[in-house]
C-alpha cells in the first residue's frame, strides 16, 4: 500500500474521524490523541493487508479502543466508558449515520470557531481539526516557528477545555452570527493564502486550497446560507485566476495582461454554481457581491470586452451599505476602463478621503498607472516613489520598480 | 458548569435609579434575576456599592497597607455579579447577553475553577 493512498485516506477520514470522536468523548485534546493513534495503527496495518472497504469504520473502531485503554488509565472521562463500549460492537450505529455525521462535524467547526478563542487561535484551530493540516504545516504556512504554533494551539485547547466551549450547532438566530464567524476563518485563511501581505512569496497556494476546501464543505453542510455559498463562490472564483496571476518568475500579473487560457474552468463552474444558489438567499451579503465581481471577470472573453458599467454597479451597491475608501478606490479603476483615465484619474483621487489611502501602495499604483496612460510620466514617476515605499510585499515592490523604470526609459 | 458573570460599567454612565426611568430600568434586573432563578440556574448574585466606596487592603513585609479606593482605576468598574450554573459556555453568553447592563457596560464571563474530590 503506497504511503500516498494512506495520507488520501487520512485526508477524507480525518476531520470526520475527530468529530465523532468529539462528540463521544467531550474533549478536543483527547480526541485527537486517540485519532492520532488510530492513524499510526493505520499506517502499519493497511500497509501490509491494503485499505480496508471501510476506512472510516476501521479508524473510528480502533480510535474507540484506544480511548477505552487510555479512560482505564485516567478516570477523568470514565462517564463515557459504558456509551463507548457499546458503541464498540455496533459500527452501524444510527449515531454515526450520515445526519449525525454532518453534524458532528459542523460542531466540530463551530467549537474551533467560537468567537470567545482569538482569531489566530480559530484559524489555528480549523486548519488542524478541520483541515488535518500538522502543526508544522499551519506554522509554515503563516510564517510562524512550528514550536510558537503548537503553543497557540495547547493555548487554545486548555481555553476549549475551561471555559467549557461547546461543540455544538448552536440554535436559534445565534447560528446565523456564527456562521458569520466561520466564514470569517474560512476567508482569513484564503486571503492569506491568495496575497500574503509580508512574505517573499506572493501566494502560498496550500492555504487557498485549504480554505476552498473548507468553504466546499460548510456549503455542503449548510446548503441554504447564502453568506456560505457567497464566501465559496467568491474564493473559487478568486482562485480560478491564480496559475495567471503570477509569471514563471513570481512575479505578479495584471488582471488586464493575464493569459485568461490559464484561468481554471472547472473552479468557476464551481463557482457559478455557488453564487446563483447564493442568489435565493434573501440578503446580498459582501461576499455574494464579491464573488459577483469575480464573476463578471470570469465571463469576460478579454480585458477589454470586461463588463465595466457592471463591475462599477456592483460597487456601488457594496458603498451604499457604508464608505470604504479601498472599495472605492477599486470602483474608480473600473470607471477608469469606463469612462478614460482622465473620468477615472478624479475618481481615484476622491477615493482617497482624509489621506486614508496615504499609505495604501494600490493607491499610489492606480494613479501612477493611470498617469502614465495620460502620459503625465513626471507625476506618474513620483507615484510610483510612492507606491514602492509604501508597499510591503517583495514580489510586488520588485514588478512596481519594474514599471517605474519601463516609464523613466520612455521619459 | 459554574460561571461568574462580573458585571462593568462605567459608573457615570450607569441609570440613575432614582428618576422613574432609572426605576424602569431596575425593573429589567428584577427580572431578569427572576428568570435566572426559575430557570434553576441562579447560585448567587449581588450588586456592589458605587466603586468610590472601595477599599483596598495589601500586607507587604507584614505591615497592612490600606488604600482608598479600587484595585484598579479603570473607566468601567466592577458593579455586581452573578454566579451561575449553565451547560456550557454559550448558555453563559445566552443569559450574559440577557443582562440589562450589556448594552452600556460589559460582561466579563468567568468559568468558576472546578476543584475535584479526589486526593
Amino acid at each position: 500500500m503506497s504511503v500516498n493512498a494512506i495520507d488520501v485516506a487520512f485526508r477524507a477520514e480525518w476531520s470526520q474521524l475527530v468529530a465523532t470522536l468529539v462528540r463521544d468523548l467531550g474533549d478536543l485534546a483527547l480526541a485527537e490523541d486517540v485519532a492520532q493513534e488510530a492513524f499510526v495503527a493505520a499506517s502499519q496495518r493497511w500497509h501490509q493487508d491494503g485499505i480496508p472497504r471501510r476506512p472510516g469504520a476501521w479508524l473510528l473502531t480502533t480510535a474507540r479502543r484506544k480511548a477505552i485503554d487510555k479512560i482505564r488509565r485516567d478516570r477523568r472521562f470514565e462517564d463515557r466508558l459504558p456509551i463507548l463500549a457499546a458503541q464498540l460492537d455496533d459500527v452501524d450505529d444510527p449515531a454515526d449515520g450520515p445526519r449525525q455525521l454532518a453534524d458532528d462535524q459542523l460542531a466540530l467547526i463551530f467549537g474551533c470557531c467560537h468567537p470567545a478563542l482569538d482569531v489566530d487561535a480559530q484559524v489555528a484551530l480549523t486548519l488542524r481539526y478541520i483541515g488535518g493540516l500538522s502543526t508544522a504545516q499551519i506554522g509554515r504556512a503563516f510564517l510562524v516557528p512550528e514550536p510558537t504554533m503548537a503553543k497557540r494551539l495547547v493555548r487554545a485547547k486548555r481555553k476549549i477545555r475551561s471555559a467549557g466551549i461547546p461543540f455544538a450547532v448552536p440554535e436559534g438566530q445565534v447560528l446565523d452570527e456564527r456562521i458569520e464567524a466561520v466564514c470569517g476563518v474560512i476567508y482569513a485563511i484564503f486571503t492569506e493564502g491568495h496575497a500574503s501581505t509580508d512574505g517573499v512569496a506572493l501566494m502560498r497556494g496550500g492555504l487557498c486550497d485549504e480554505a476552498l476546501w473548507l468553504a466546499e464543505t460548510l456549503a455542503s453542510l449548510v446548503p441554504d446560507n447564502g453568506d456560505v455559498r457567497g464566501l465559496t463562490a467568491l474564493c473559487l472564483l478568486t482562485d480560478s485566476r491564480r496559475a495567471a496571476r503570477t509569471d514563471e518568475a513570481g512575479q505578479p500579473v495584471l488582471l488586464a495582461d493575464q493569459d485568461r487560457s490559464l484561468w481554471d474552468r472547472d473552479k468557476m463552474d464551481r463557482g457559478f454554481r455557488h453564487l446563483f444558489a447564493s442568489q435565493t438567499a434573501t440578503a446580498r451579503g459582501a461576499y455574494q457581491l464579491r464573488a459577483s465581481l469575480a464573476a463578471v471577470h470570469a465571463t469576460a472573453p478579454t480585458y477589454e470586452e470586461t463588463e465595466w458599467a457592471a463591475i462599477v454597479r456592483i460597487y456601488d451597491t457594496i458603498l451604499a451599505s457604508g464608505p470604504n475608501p479601498i472599495v472605492a478606490l477599486n470602483r474608480a479603476a473600473a470607471v477608469v476602463e469606463r469612462d478614460g483615465p482622465e473620468a477615472g484619474l478624479s475618481e481615484i483621487d476622491r477615493s482617497n478621503v482624509d489621506g486614508a489611502l496615504d499609505h495604501y501602495h494600490y493607491f499610489h499604483s492606480a494613479r501612477a498607472e493611470v498617469l502614465s496612460r495620460l502620459e503625465r510620466l513626471d507625476a506618474a514617476h513620483a507615484a510610483y516613489d510612492k507606491a514602492i515605499e509604501t508597499c510591503d510585499n517583495d514580489a510586488e515592490r520588485t514588478w512596481l520598480q519594474e514599471r517605474q523604470a519601463l516609464l523613466s526609459d520612455a521619459r | 458548569m459554574k460561571y461568574a458573570l462580573l458585571l462593568y460599567s462605567d459608573e457615570s454612565k450607569n441609570p440613575d435609579y432614582t428618576t422613574a426611568e432609572g426605576a424602569a430600568e431596575m425593573e429589567k434586573w428584577f427580572l431578569f434575576s427572576q428568570e435566572l432563578v426559575e430557570a434553576g440556574s441562579m447560585m448567587a448574585g449581588e450588586a456592589l456599592s458605587e466603586v468610590e466606596t472601595a477599599t483596598t487592603i495589601r500586607v507587604r513585609d507584614g505591615k497592612t497597607i490600606t488604600a482608598d479606593g479600587p484595585f484598579a482605576e479603570t473607566k468601567e468598574s466592577l458593579g455586581g455579579f452573578y454566579i451561575i450554573d449553565v451547560e456550557n459556555l454559550d448558555g453563559a453568553i445566552e443569559w450574559a447577553l440577557k443582562i440589562p447592563n450589556v448594552g452600556y457596560g460589559s460582561v466579563e464571563i468567568r468559568p468558576v475553577m472546578e476543584f475535584s474530590d479526589a486526593p
